[in-house]
C-alpha cells in the first residue's frame, strides 16, 4: 500500500494492523514525552483546499509526534488563491522534496489524481463528498477499544448519507472488519440507487430509525450538513430531530451496551441532544483523542519504510 | 522481532512437535538453570530487590523477563516489577526494511525514574537492539542506571555495547542463525544453532 486514498485501499489484514499499531500509538499520547523518532527526516505537506481545524490539527500533530517535519499549506494566501493549478500547486510542493502529500480537498477524486502525478506518497483528508479514510480507521478504532473486534457487530449510520464523505469510507471499512452496517435517513437524504448498491454489498438500508436502534451495537450519527444543501431536504430542523434525531427518548431503546458516535462538528439540538452526547456511551471525545493515533499509525505504515509488507 | 536472525517467523509458525534444523545449544533445563544464575547476579550486583524494574524487549524478551522475576521472588522473596518496551520506532533500520509491526510497551505504574532498570533480551549481537532500547527508556523517565540482561551472548557486536548478566556466551559465524524459542511463544524451551547449509536444505 503506497498511498490511502479510500478506504476501499485496504485489506482486512492492513485495516486491522493499522488499528493494531494505533493502540501502540495511543499509548504515546499519555507519556511525558511525547516523541517516537520513527519518521526523523522525513517531511510531509499537509495540503488544505478546505478548512478542517480538527483533521489537520489531527495530522499535524501525529506527523510531529513522530518526528517528520510537517509543514500546513491552506489555500487561502496561497497561490491557489491567485489562481493557481491544483497541478501547479501539488507540483511546485512535491518539487521541494517531500515525502508525503496529505490533501484535503472539495473535489471528489483530488487525491487520486494527485497521487498519479507525484511520487509521494498521498493520503486522502477528505474529498468533497466522496471519502475520508482516516475518519472511518478511527471510527473503527474507537468502537473497536469499547466493543472488542467488530466481525459481526451491528452498526446504523443514521442521518445525511448524501452530502457524507464519511460513511463511504465506513461503510466500506465496516463491512472488511465484516461488521453488519444498516444505513438510516431519510428519503431526502438517502443517496440515489444505493438500494441496488446494498443488494450487491450485502449492507441493509432503513427510514426507521426506531426499528433499527433496539438492535444495534453502535449508533453513529452523521452531521446534517446544512452547508452542503442546496434546496430543502426537510422541511424544518425539528422535523428532521423527530424523525432522525437521537433524542432522550430513543436514548431508552439503544441497548445498555451500545455506544454513540459522531464524527464532529456537532448540530446540539438537530442529529443529537445534549443529553445524547454527554452519555457515558458516547464515544465522541474519544473519536477526536483516537485521531491522532490512528493518523500517527496511518503515516508510520506508509512512510516508515521504503519497502513494501509488514514484518511481524 | 527483535532481531531478524532470533525470532524468524518460521520458528513461530512450526508446531511443537516439528522436527528444528541445526543442534541444540540450550535445553529446558540448561534455560531455567541460567535464568536462575542470572536472578542471583541481578540480585548480588544490586545488593537486593530494591529499586529494581525489570523490562523485557519483545518478543521473546518479555517471556524471559517474566521468568527472571519469578526466578528472583523465589530467591528473595519479594516481588520485582516487571513490564516490556517496545522498540520498533527507535531502531534505525526502519527505512530499509519492511514496516514492522508495533509491539505493547508497558511500564509498572511506578514508573522508571531513579530506578535500577534490567533490559531483557533473548539474543545479543549487534547491540542495534540495545542502542534503540536505551533511546526508548529515554522518553519515558530517568533510570539511575541500566543493565542488561541476555539469554545468548552471540558476539558480533557492531555498537560499544556489553551485557551485564548473560546466560550463555556463544561464539557464532555471522552466516550460522541463533534460533531462540520458549515454551510460551513456540511451545517448546530450546536454542539452536542453524547452519546456513541447514538452512537452505529446509
Amino acid at each position: 500500500m503506497k498511498h490511502l486514498l479510500s478506504a476501499a485501499d485496504l485489506s482486512r489484514d492492513d485495516a486491522l494492523q493499522i488499528l493494531d499499531t494505533a493502540t501502540q500509538m495511543h499509548e504515546v499520547q499519555h507519556r511525558e514525552v511525547k516523541k517516537l523518532p520513527a519518521l526523523r527526516g522525513r517531511t510531509v505537506v499537509n495540503l488544505f483546499f478546505e478548512d478542517s481545524t480538527r483533521t489537520r490539527s489531527s495530522f499535524e500533530i501525529a506527523g510531529k509526534w513522530l518526528s517528520a517535519d510537517v509543514i500546513n499549506v491552506s489555500a487561502k494566501g496561497s497561490s491557489v488563491s491567485k489562481g493557481e493549478s491544483l497541478r501547479d500547486t501539488v507540483m511546485t510542493v512535491a518539487a521541494m522534496g517531500v515525502d508525503g502529500l496529505v490533501i484535503r480537498h472539495h473535489a471528489s477524486g483530488a487525491p487520486q489524481q494527485v497521487a498519479q502525478w507525484v511520487d509521494a506518497m498521498v493520503v486522502n483528508a477528505g474529498d468533497g463528498m466522496h471519502e475520508h479514510p482516516t475518519q472511518a480507521l478511527l471510527d473503527a478504532y474507537t468502537m473497536q477499544q469499547r466493543l472488542g473486534d467488530l466481525d459481526g457487530k451491528h452498526v446504523a449510520i443514521v442521518g445525511d448519507l448524501t452530502h457524507s464523505r464519511v460513511v463511504r469510507s465506513n461503510l466500506i471499512l465496516l463491512k472488511t472488519l465484516r461488521a453488519h452496517v444498516t444505513l438510516v435517513a431519510p428519503p431526502t437524504l438517502m443517496p440515489s440507487g444505493i438500494a441496488d448498491w446494498a443488494k450487491a454489498e450485502g449492507f441493509d438500508t432503513s427510514y426507521d430509525l426506531d426499528g433499527v436502534l433496539p438492535h444495534v451495537d453502535a449508533a453513529m450519527m452523521l452531521r446534517v450538513q446544512k452547508e452542503r444543501m442546496s434546496g430543502g431536504y426537510f422541511p424544518t430542523p425539528r422535523e428532521y430531530t423527530v424523525g432522525y434525531g437521537l433524542t432522550r427518548q430513543r436514548l431508552k431503546v439503544l441497548p445498555e451496551h451500545a455506544v454513540i458516535c459522531h464524527p464532529g462538528p456537532m448540530n446540539r439540538g438537530l442529529e443529537i441532544t445534549a443529553d445524547a452526547a454527554d452519555e457515558a456511551r458516547s464515544l465522541i471525545l474519544d473519536q477526536v483523542s483516537a485521531g491522532v493515533a490512528v493518523r500517527m499509525s496511518v503515516l508510520y505504515h506508509l512512510l516508515a519504510s521504503s519497502s513494501e509488507g509488514v514484518q511481524k | 522481532m527483535s532481531r531478524p536472525d532470533s525470532a524468524l517467523p518460521s520458528a513461530t509458525s512450526q508446531p511443537a512437535a516439528a522436527p528444528s534444523p541445526g543442534r541444540v545449544v540450550l535445553s529446558t533445563s540448561d534455560i531455567s538453570r541460567a535464568l536462575r544464575r542470572m536472578a542471583h547476579e541481578v540480585l548480588e550486583h544490586n545488593k537486593g530487590a530494591s529499586d529494581l524494574v525489570v523490562l523485557g524487549i519483545p518478543t521473546r524478551g518479555v517471556e524471559l523477563a517474566d521468568r527472571l522475576v519469578r526466578a528472583i521472588s523465589q530467591v528473595e522473596g519479594v516481588d520485582v516489577p516487571v513490564g516490556a518496551l517496545d522498540v520498533t520506532m527507535y531502531r534505525d533500520d526502519l527505512r530499509s526494511q519492511p514496516v514492522r509491526a508495533a509491539h505493547s510497551t508497558s511500564i509498572p505504574d511506578a514508573g522508571i525514574d531513579d530506578k535500577v532498570v534490567v533490559l531483557v533480551d533473548d539474543v545479543l549481537y549487534s547491540g542495534r537492539t540495545v542502542r534503540a532500547a536505551l533511546d526508548a527508556l529515554g522518553d519515558l523517565g530517568r533510570p539511575r542506571a541500566v543493565r542488561l540482561a541476555v539469554l545468548i551472548d552471540r558476539g558480533h557486536r557492531e555498537l560499544p555495547i556489553r551485557a551485564d548478566h548473560v546466560g550463555k556466551n556463544l561464539p557464532t559465524a555471522k552466516s550460522e542463525k541463533v534460533r531462540v524459542r520458549l515454551q510460551e511463544h513456540d511451545g517448546v524451551d530450546e536454542v539452536r544453532i542453524v547452519e546456513p547449509a541447514t538452512e537452505e536444505t529446509r
